[in-house]
């Protein structure tokens, strides 16, 4: 790891000021991408910029079918709720299956959004979900929020403060991770409300999560696994690596959001 | 270079350190607690887990001064008054290791899913729960074997100081 000098912030306002006078500065909040990052010199920010202290940033806070997460609340935490399990088990269980159990005590759902790495599951469900996105800025709609791998909607010193979405009548995530490194191969998020339903993919395609129009079209006449039959997403807009190819990436997608749909029930 | 301070096996300990110090790094070389171990160095492997306030966390992906101000446990801070914890009794009798370099992790991941799961395990949710520590010799099933063991022993004396 390069050197690098760490500030550790106690509210919003002390993280945006510590960043506008650090050069170089990169916010750090679960640290589980950014560290491995680091060390593997791939970064190398000079200033970090702990957001992982902020109360205000903390905690889950559901009001009937409204449902708020802080930024920096964990993977476990979102795991554990059994009050946000009750009202949206697709998010609670999503977040049991990140990584391995130490990563879930540190990894947080900002952290996740704000990476949005391709393969990473919360994108999926921020955008099956239409989550807003809350920053020390603004508000953006999760459909704004991500602009392919890697990429967000996020200004460099945008700090994500929370998330929000009314909670669906019936949803699921199911995943199939890499082996190795748990991450999604390909990982489907399905939400219902009514006949309004969204299929949101992650793992899968080329520019990060996407949403999957003509499922969504088909599930909202027709909530069942066998609405899929017949479908298929664009093999050429799928990746394609030493894990695995393109085509079997669109079979796994279709998969997946069968399974999810089977869940959800 | 920062002073970082934190309290680790009940012990107040301060450092000067580069702020690019890990956590796993401090432990071992300016605390001489050489039972974390470092294994993959890639977040894969769980050999350098240790409790963070009370949480298993990967202690080669965090940094010391993300750790300053608070309680570590390490494989070192587990037996009180010269007696093997639980957990770590438990992996001895039941032959849960061969090698011994993932142990150290092992056991801190164990006591936290027993911790967590207020000492009720089955064998299917200890496999789920083992997914970020790896164990090349022993195949796992000694190592599930200790930690059901220990859960139930565990279990057992909340049982009778509860009572």
């Amino acid at each position: 790891m390069y050197e690098t000098s760490y500030h550790r912030a106690e509210s919003v306002e002390e993280a945006a000021k510590k960043m506008g006078t650090a050069e170089g500065g990169k916010y750090v909040a679960g640290g589980q991408t950014l560290i491995p990052t680091m060390k593997q010199r791939l970064a190398s920010p000079d200033a970090l910029i702990d957001l992982r202290h902020i109360p205000d940033m903390k905690g889950i806070s559901i009001n009937g079918k409204d449902v708020r997460i802080g930024a920096a609340t964990t993977h476990a935490e979102v795991a554990s709720s059994a009050d946000l399990d009750a009202v949206c088990p697709g998010i609670a269980s999503l977040a049991g299956h990140i990584g391995d159990p130490h990563v879930r005590h540190m990894g947080t759902i900002g952290g996740s959004i704000a990476n949005n790495d391709p393969a990473a599951d919360y994108p999926a469900a921020m955008l099956a979900l239409g989550a807003a996105i809350h920053t020390n800025k603004r508000e953006i709609a999760a459909g704004d929020f991500f602009a392919g791998m890697f990429e967000t909607a996020l200004e460099e010193d945008e700090i994500i403060t929370a998330v929000s979405f009314t909670a669906p009548e019936k949803c699921a995530y199911s995943k199939f991770p890499n082996p190795a490194s748990r991450y999604a191969m390909a990982g489907v998020f399905v939400a219902r409300t009514g006949d309004d339903v969204r299929v949101a993919v992650t793992g899968a395609g080329m520019d990060g999560v996407f949403r999957w129009e003509e499922a969504e079209s088909a599930l909202g006449s027709n909530f069942a696994a066998s609405a899929l039959e017949g479908l298929a997403v664009n093999e050429g807009e799928m990746l394609s690596d030493i894990h695995g190819s393109a085509e079997y990436r669109a079979n796994l997608v279709k998969v997946m959001a069968m399974r999810a749909i089977a869940e959800a029930g | 270079m920062s002073k970082v301070e934190m309290t680790v096996n009940g012990r107040s300990v301060s450092g000067d350190v580069e702020d690019r110090t890990l956590l796993v790094h401090f432990l071992r070389e300016h605390l001489g607690l050489t039972g974390t171990h470092v294994g993959c160095d890639t977040s894969q492997c769980g050999a350098c887990v240790v409790h963070v306030d009370g949480k298993a966390v990967k202690s080669c992906t965090m940094l010391a001064a993300q750790a300053a101000r608070a309680e570590v446990t390490t494989i070192e801070g587990l037996a009180a008054g010269g007696e093997l914890h639980p957990v770590q009794a438990a992996f001895k009798e039941h032959h849960g290791l061969q090698c011994g370099f993932c142990t150290p992790g092992m056991i801190m991941a164990a006591v936290d899913m027993i911790n967590r799961h207020s000492g009720k395990l089955d064998e299917k949710t200890v496999r789920a729960e083992l997914e970020g520590n790896i164990c090349r010799c022993t195949g796992y099933h000694n190592i599930v074997k200790a930690v059901l063991a220990a859960t139930e022993q565990m279990g057992g004396a909340a049982k009778v100081a509860a009572e």
